[in-house]
């Protein structure tokens, strides 16, 4: 046999073994198993997010399948890593939706891969509910795709509407190089002018940045200025405490969600103390009221992946775990697992209390988290606290 | 602040970060002036430094951390020597240099698997992240000076060791005449090793005494090689006074660049002066033309 002859041979067999395979598949469409694909960064550059996310996805699944599945389904989590790669998010994304048929595909762990594959599941009729931020992932809205992190411009809506009960006025912006810092620039200088806010010194720093005293005299020496709004998901969140304290300025330093990571506070050390920032409610899970409506659920997930994985949960893991949670409460409600009759669930599920916040939907809001979904948080002793004005 | 205390401010600013890129820029110094090769895993010496004193700061007091951090990268450094640039001689001095790069990247996975991605940095060795001096109106952490301090002292000893020691003499015979030290009975082989075993431990010096201030992790040594390097080629390949001069100038161009234009073209600022300065001195400030014993310390 030639080797042409053996390829062809081969493939035959594949086809055979295709045909054969596809006639339970077509008889039994996606029914008595939910199944759910996620795409995540596990390694590479976002794994910050996405390694936290595969790891609360699984045990998601896990649990619920333990305890019998939902209304008797069984899920079926398929996680694939994107190692941060937009083509890789692509071809994964096409192999779910083709190959494995899924319901839904939670993540991706970002928003430029979100964007990738935003169309290629709206086409295909396939859930996708994004664990990213960024506010074009369900602006404008697409029927098929939702998304479960908070918008960054709840984060800056809080930190200036902080500003003005303060009365300050003439503030400093530094942002990182990175993705997060361009578009947090651009967002940040936008909204200061709705919110009456002179911006008197405006500067980017390398997101490798080592020392910033040179940005920060800069800063210091600009007039008037009242506060500094830090925004980066970069360790320089640290390092611009530290030189701000070590220069002698002593106004408020605000920075985004992104710094709500212990590992920053140690490393900011004393430096820390007094930084405000807006973030999940997951960091101060236990200050909480017992009668606040995200009480119950911070606790279980905090003690659930505490104990699983002998690391302190993050607010990202809390973006997976809700993705997954409104999947399965949309199968729940649609008695079904078509993906029009579960997205039409997910579209009038109101108050749906996750780790993230309160997700209330609607035809024009795929988001559905308002500004209560943060917390306007303040380090002290070294730990995060509710800010207390 | 009036005019002279941020002049003040900005050149101890750029004075601190430039003291870091004149230590990695003498070490691609030692290392060239002995093998020819320029060694671009230099910054993750650095970075090795950092990382091995503070994990070791855990169970021994800092000063036995720092100590016991510069010995081990020295070995590592004489092990590189030992086990790829020995075997390796007869290729060209190209080749090594991208085995270099090679190994740098090695060296940065090596890491990631052996501590993790995230930052950690040694504690403060006098007061902590918030305390600062004031000198002359000017505002400093008290680490700075330790930085200051450490590099200088490096420095000196470094500088007495090549020029009144009979083994410091032996290196700097080795790299002005090779074949002439071998026949005074020098042994280059061990020579070269010494250079990189030297050249590792002022590394992870500098890596412990930058460590509070800039922190530490697995990425940080490629950036650190890269501005080490402009620093060497700025004063000039084969001197280390040079190669310190040029350090500390790369730092202060900086931050003088962050005093008049945004903070983001301090990068531009700073290679934009070095490409100039190549044009008009091709070998550098202080460098000689090739040909007439570029590698003379």
């Amino acid at each position: 046999m030639n080797i042409i002859s053996k390829i062809l041979a081969g493939q035959l067999c594949c086809l055979a073994l295709a045909a054969l395979s596809s006639l339970p598949l077509a008889a039994a469409p996606r029914d008595n198993v939910i199944k759910v694909g996620a795409l995540f960064s596990v390694t590479g550059p976002a794994a910050f997010l996405g390694a936290p996310e595969a790891k609360t996805a699984q045990m998601i699944a896990d649990k619920i399948n333990a305890a019998g599945g939902v209304d008797g389904r069984k899920i079926q989590l398929i996680i694939k890593d994107t190692a941060g790669s937009p083509e890789k998010t692509v071809s994964f994304a096409r192999q779910l939706i083709e190959e494995e048929r899924v319901l839904a595909i939670i993540g991706p762990s970002t928003s430029g891969e979100t964007m990738q594959i935003k169309n290629l599941c709206e086409e295909n009729q396939t859930l996708l509910i994004s664990c990213a931020a960024a506010e074009v992932i369900v602006k404008p809205v697409a029927k098929y795709v939702f998304k479960t992190a908070q918008n960054d411009s709840a984060a800056i809506a809080w930190i200036y509407r902080h500003m003005r009960d303060k009365n300050i006025s003439r503030i400093a912006i530094l942002t990182s190089n990175d993705g997060f810092g361009v578009a947090g620039k651009k967002q940040l200088e936008d909204a200061a002018k709705a919110a009456g806010l002179e911006i008197v010194a405006n500067e980017v720093y390398d997101k490798q940045a080592t020392d910033l005293t040179d940005i920060l005299t800069k800063v210091k020496s600009a007039a008037g200025v009242q506060a500094v709004v830090n925004w980066s998901i970069v360790p320089a969140q640290s390092i611009v405490a530290k030189n701000m304290r070590q220069l002698g300025m002593n106004i408020p330093l605000y920075q985004s969600h992104g710094f709500g990571n212990r590992k920053y506070v140690e490393q900011a050390g004393v430096a820390a103390e007094g930084i405000l920032f807006p973030a999940s409610r997951l960091l101060v899970a236990h200050e909480l009221p017992d009668s606040h409506p995200q009480k119950a659920v911070l606790t279980a997930y905090l003690k659930d992946y505490e104990t699983q994985f002998k690391e302190e949960a993050s607010a990202f893991g809390g973006y997976a775990h809700d993705a997954l949670m409104l999947v399965i409460e949309g199968v729940r409600r649609a008695q079904s697992t078509d993906p029009a009759k579960v997205r039409d669930a997910l579209e009038k599920l109101k108050n749906f209390v996750g780790v993230t916040g309160t997700f209330s939907f609607s035809p024009m809001d795929h988001g559905g988290l308002g500004l209560d979904a943060f917390e306007m948080l303040t380090v002290k002793d070294g730990k995060f606290t509710i800010y207390k004005p | 602040m009036d005019a002279d205390h941020l002049a003040l401010q900005y050149l101890l600013s750029g004075i601190t970060k430039g003291s870091i890129y004149a230590v990695v820029a003498i070490g691609f110094n030692l290392i060239y002036s002995a093998t020819g090769v320029l060694n671009f895993a230099q910054g993750e010496f650095v970075m090795l430094g950092g990382m091995v004193a503070v994990t070791l700061a855990a169970f021994v007091p800092l000063p036995v951390a720092v100590t016991g951090a510069v010995l081990l990268v020295t070995i590592v450094g004489c092990a590189l020597e030992l086990v790829f640039f020995r075997r390796l001689r007869r290729h060209s001095v190209l080749h090594l240099v991208i085995i270099t790069i090679g190994l740098s990247i090695v060296i940065q996975e090596a890491a990631l698997h052996i501590w993790d991605e995230k930052v950690r940095s040694l504690p403060y060795f006098t007061g902590n992240e918030a305390s600062s001096i004031q000198l002359a109106g000017a505002s400093i952490s008290p680490q700075v000076l330790w930085v200051l301090g450490t590099v200088g002292l490096a420095v000196l000893a470094l500088h007495l060791f090549l020029r009144r020691t009979l083994t410091g003499q032996a290196m700097r015979a080795c790299s002005a005449q090779p074949e002439a030290a071998m026949l005074a009975g020098i042994n280059l082989n061990n020579m070269r090793t010494l250079a990189f075993g030297l050249s590792a431990g002022l590394g992870a010096l500098a890596g412990c005494v930058i460590s509070p201030i800039t922190m530490t992790h697995y990425e940080m040594g490629a950036p650190l090689a890269i501005k080490g390097f402009a620093a060497a080629i700025l004063g000039g390949l084969g001197n280390p006074t040079a190669a310190l001069v040029g350090g500390l100038l790369v730092g202060i161009l900086e931050a003088a660049s962050v005093s008049v234009l945004p903070a983001a073209y301090n990068d531009v600022t700073a290679f934009a002066v070095l490409l100039a300065v190549l044009f008009i001195r091709p070998h550098g400030l202080w460098g000689k033309p090739a040909g007439e014993s570029v590698r003379e310390h």
